[in-house]
């Protein structure tokens, strides 16, 4: 199995790593890195469960190979806010119980922030198309699509 | 001791936390990615399992040769079908004999009984590695006859699954109560319905099942950090079989991500990973892949009801019905059969028959084996009484709305004995269902019905009970050799030395906010913030916290749960006001107060002894207590165990469950009628669980039930091939709600306090199913106003079934006749 040497940026902290060619991104940034914050909900890349920033953009690190991530900048849940606050997505999660097991959360949280910073006022509609890619199987979305709604200000 | 003795500044203390919905103290961690999940525990030298899985729904094995696999760089060990025979005894079965000698073990012992069941486990560095090696593991089959379908399973020619018992039946069974045969010669009309089938789905956590398993050789302790759900009952499983007794048997969980009933079965998997871990020498992590949840570890009970026949008059009055149900568990029983009674707690639903017969045959088949999902054996039998009531209701031409407040249950009749012993605490079923049909302006479509418009409109109400806190006795009814009864639950809370009051549960919670709603239970009782209480996550047995039936699980939490938090606490309250009053110059405990953090004497509120000194002196300053107070340790463990007696297993009769919440839901459907696609254009959910600890928990349970339902009505079901291959194994094929597949849910609520828990709360969380009777009453409601007589003989209705429906109305109205007598 080829080994080869990447170097990604994640959550602002420089990583260079020598990862099996195979490897998926999801498990390169929570068994090599230790940050297990980003879940895996499935095999298939419906979940968006491992959800994270690269480069700015939402992506399913599922659905990549750690080695397409070389020269990245990443951006995971623990990424979203500094130690000991909230972002406003994250304070609205939990002051609208948009969460139960928090299974499901870093990957949603990440969606919305992506949502958010391409369309800081959605409609419903936006929201609702905007995790369609997160599946929760706890709240049913109510409280989800409300607190993305509150964090835009609405 | 006057030197402990302070005087409080004056704290604004904001009295009453139960009640309201504080911030759960679970999001912090969990909203920040700093939860601790099973997988994201990681062990030096640890190896990852990979299981070898049949292709075959039921085949013999030839032979297992695991030697590449074993040869292969990089890889632990194996474990193969013929260690498991050798090293473990099978898992205890519930049933009686003959379904009893069916031999269930950790690995596919001689033959494989159905799609996906593990054969071989293969251990490695990664789990890379592990999969590589398990592709190079032989395993020759010889394929075998196929049961995929239930009602095929005791015919003379089927294949047996189990030979040990001979037979396909689990467990077999008749309960009758009144006298349906005399209400069906009384009744103005009979109403019989041939056959409905409720499908096969399951709740599929998003987190699949997950172990990290270490063994430990000077003392044989497993430790099994992991997300089994209910490790008392997983403990009495594997400890036999491990040949190992309970105390050797640790389990570790802390956050669980969504259970559901899925995780209660895995013992099977955890056996296989603590004969890993002790024969490789090296912690076992086993996390299963979306696929495998799929093929291989917990579906719900599909279930076929035949033979329906109901007593009606003309005015809609039901007097009672018969049928014989058919349950299908899978390859193995596990936790069955006690779904062949769990029905029982809701046997005639919300409504007053009193005549009922149940002809009830549980069999297995080749099929993933089942285990409890939400709204467990209940939603099946709720569905029947629901479908009934609006069969009944088309049929005579009546109105659903008006059939169902005919015969339901009067809020004066509470608390209401069903004809099997059963009794229904509280609640007022036709309140709730006019507050439903508002919220969805029950008159305004049925205007816009009569307008008309391009689509079929139809509007379904679905009405159920979630009973909570079983009574283990019932399983009695099935077997009367078992020794279970009644029910229990542990709550541990200490006050620290430096004035730390730690509170530990024994429920498993996996999303339900139990370290919040325990921590405002607790806090009102101290006279503290919930802040003040530190409730640990997840569950330690070695904390001993818990008991048999400790775990989250039907519906309990709020009863079971806290009543034991509210036991342990006050324990702990008396504890300190015994302390204070010695402290401050002899006060009787009645005389103290707790405030803000202070014992305080009643009448001279000045005079307080600070938590933390409470928790100095008994800790590590006690050679200054008063003789009459060296009892205090300040540490306080309660059993909560509920007022059950053993049912009378003649009769079948008796309370199976204390607490009884309603739901009532109400649903808009507009159906394309070129392609049978249904869309939900209004909902809404009433619930009514007693009094409301936390009201934003509860009606996110609301929301998380309702769309479990509407997911197993529309698009979610675990579809077999006639070879017994899954042809649903993950997310594609098996599609769960998205966002855009879901409308508002409106909800509303009242609270009928139960009489039966002191904190007048009731158990929920699971809903009955509530949905998918809503839904499968709308479609028939528009079919039905588009002048077709088809009825809704089943509780799944992708567009291809609603479309036949509309083409061939027949295919389904044949199966309903009419007699007036």
């Amino acid at each position: 199995m080829s080994e080869h040497t990447i170097g990604v940026a994640v959550n602002g902290d420089r990583y260079e790593r020598e990862v099996e060619a195979r490897k998926l991104l999801v498990h390169f940034i929570r068994d090599d890195l230790d940050l297990t914050g980003t879940h895996v909900g499935c095999d298939t890349g419906n979940c968006g469960a491992c959800t994270v920033l690269l480069d700015g953009r939402a992506v399913k690190s599922c659905m990549l190979l750690a080695v397409q991530a070389d020269g990245a900048e990443i951006t995971t849940v623990e990424g979203l806010s500094p130690e000991g606050e909230l972002s406003p997505l994250q304070q609205a999660f939990s002051e609208h119980h948009a969460l139960q097991c928090g299974y499901c959360t870093p990957g949603m949280l990440v969606s919305a922030t992506y949502l958010l910073s391409q369309n800081p006022s959605p409609s419903e509609e936006e929201i609702r198309r905007g995790i369609q890619g997160n599946i929760c199987r706890c709240t049913g979305y109510v409280n989800i699509v409300k607190a993305i709604r509150a964090a835009a200000g609405q | 001791m006057s030197e402990t003795t302070v005087t409080p500044t004056q704290v604004e203390l904001e009295v009453g936390y139960a009640g309201k919905s504080i911030p759960r103290k679970e999001d912090q961690r969990l909203v920040k990615g700093e939860g601790v999940f099973a997988d994201d525990l990681k062990r030096h030298g640890m190896g990852y399992v990979h299981f070898v899985r049949s292709p075959y729904a039921h085949a013999r094995i030839v032979s297992v040769d695991v030697s590449q696999a074993e040869a292969l760089e990089g890889v632990y060990g194996t474990l193969t079908p013929d260690e498991v025979a050798e090293l473990t005894d099978p898992f205890f079965e519930l049933t009686t004999p003959p379904g009893s000698q069916i031999k269930d073990y950790a690995l596919a012992v001689g033959r494989v009984r159905h799609i996906g069941e593990p054969v071989v486990a293969v251990v490695a560095a990664t789990r890379e590695l592990a999969r590589d090696a398990a592709d190079l593991v032989e395993v020759e089959y010889d394929p075998l006859d196929v049961i995929v379908d239930a009602r095929r399973a005791q015919d003379d020619d089927a294949p047996i699954i189990h030979e040990d018992a001979g037979t396909n039946v689990v467990w077999s069974g008749i309960f009758d109560w009144g006298d349906i045969d005399g209400a069906l010669k009384a009744a103005d009309r009979v109403v019989k319905i041939e056959e409905l089938h409720f499908d096969r789905f399951a709740s599929t956590p998003l987190e699949c099942s997950v172990a990290l398993v270490e063994y430990e050789r000077a003392t044989g302790q497993f430790t099994l950090y992991c997300n089994h759900q209910m490790p008392g009952v997983a403990a009495i499983w594997m400890g036999p079989a491990l040949r190992v007794p309970l105390d050797k048997l640790r389990f570790v969980t802390h956050d669980i991500g969504g259970g559901f009933g899925n995780k209660i079965t895995t013992h099977t998997y955890l056996t296989a990973c603590c004969l890993l871990a002790r024969k490789l020498k090296r912690p076992i992590q086993w996390t299963e892949w979306r696929t495998d949840q799929h093929m291989a570890n917990a579906h719900g009970n599909e279930r076929w009801f035949h033979d329906i026949e109901v007593a009606v008059q003309n005015d809609g009055t039901m007097l009672g019905f018969k049928v014989k149900a058919i349950d299908d568990c899978g390859a193995f029983p596990r936790y069955e059969p006690l779904g062949c009674i769990i029905w029982a707690q809701v046997t005639p639903g919300l409504y007053r028959w009193r005549n009922i017969r149940v002809d009830f045959t549980q069999v297995v088949t080749n099929k993933s084996p089942v285990a409890p999902n939400r709204g467990y054996s209940r939603m099946q039998q709720l569905w029947l009484t629901e479908r009934i009531c609006d069969i009944v209701a088309h049929e005579l031409g009546l109105d659903p709305v008006e059939v169902r407040k005919k015969n339901y249950v009067r809020a004066d009749e509470m608390p209401y004995e069903t004809p099997n012993g059963c009794v229904y605490d509280s609640g007022d079923y036709a309140r709730c269902l006019d507050i439903a049909l508002e919220l969805i302006d029950y008159e305004g479509v049925r205007a816009r019905q009569e307008a008309g418009s391009g689509k079929l409109i139809g509007i379904g109400i679905g009405s159920t009970l979630d009973s909570g806190t079983n009574n283990f006795g019932q399983s009695t009814l099935l077997n009367p050799e078992l020794q279970f009864s009644g029910n229990n639950e542990v709550a541990t809370i200490k006050l620290d030395i430096f004035g730390e009051i730690v509170l530990t549960l024994g429920t498993v919670p996996q999303g339900q906010g139990h370290e919040t709603v325990a921590a405002q239970v607790a806090a009102d009782i101290l006279g503290v913030s919930p802040d003040q209480i530190h409730v640990r996550p997840g569950h330690d047995s070695y904390w001993n916290s818990h008991a048999g039936f400790s775990g989250t699980y039907a519906s309990q939490f709020a009863v079971t749960g806290l009543e034991a938090v509210k036991g342990a606490t006050e324990k702990l309250s008396l504890e300190i006001r015994r302390l204070a009053g010695a402290v401050l110059g002899g006060a009787d405990p009645d005389d103290i107060v707790l405030e803000g953090g202070f014992a305080k004497r009643k009448d001279n509120p000045e005079t307080a002894l600070p938590f933390m000194a409470c928790g100095a002196i008994v800790n590590a300053n006690n050679a200054v207590l008063p003789p009459d107070v060296r009892d205090v340790t300040l540490n306080c463990r309660y059993v909560y165990v509920p007022p059950f007696e053993l049912p009378d297993k003649e009769r079948k009769f008796g309370n199976l469950t204390l607490t009884y919440a309603t739901q009532i839901h109400a649903c808009v459907v507009e159906i394309d009628p070129e392609t049978g696609d249904v869309e939900l254009v209004d909902y809404a959910a009433v619930d009514d669980c007693g009094i409301r600890i936390h009201p934003q928990i509860v009606e996110g349970q609301v929301h998380g039930a309702t769309v479990h339902a509407i997911g197993a009505a529309l698009y979610e079901t675990f579809a077999y091939d006639e070879y017994g291959q899954l042809l649903t194994s993950n997310f594609y094929d098996y599609h769960v709600p998205h966002a855009l597949d879901l409308p508002e849910i409106k909800t509303g609520h009242i609270e009928s306090p139960s009489p039966f828990s002191s904190l007048g709360t009731k158990g929920m969380g699971e809903g009955g199913g509530a949905a998918i009777h809503a839904i499968c009453a709308a479609i028939q409601d528009a079919l039905r106003r588009a002048g077709k007589p088809a009825i809704v003989n089943d509780s799944h209705n992708p567009p291809e079934r609603v479309w036949r429906m509309i083409q061939n109305p027949e295919e389904t109205a044949t199966l309903v006749e009419v007699t007036a007598q």
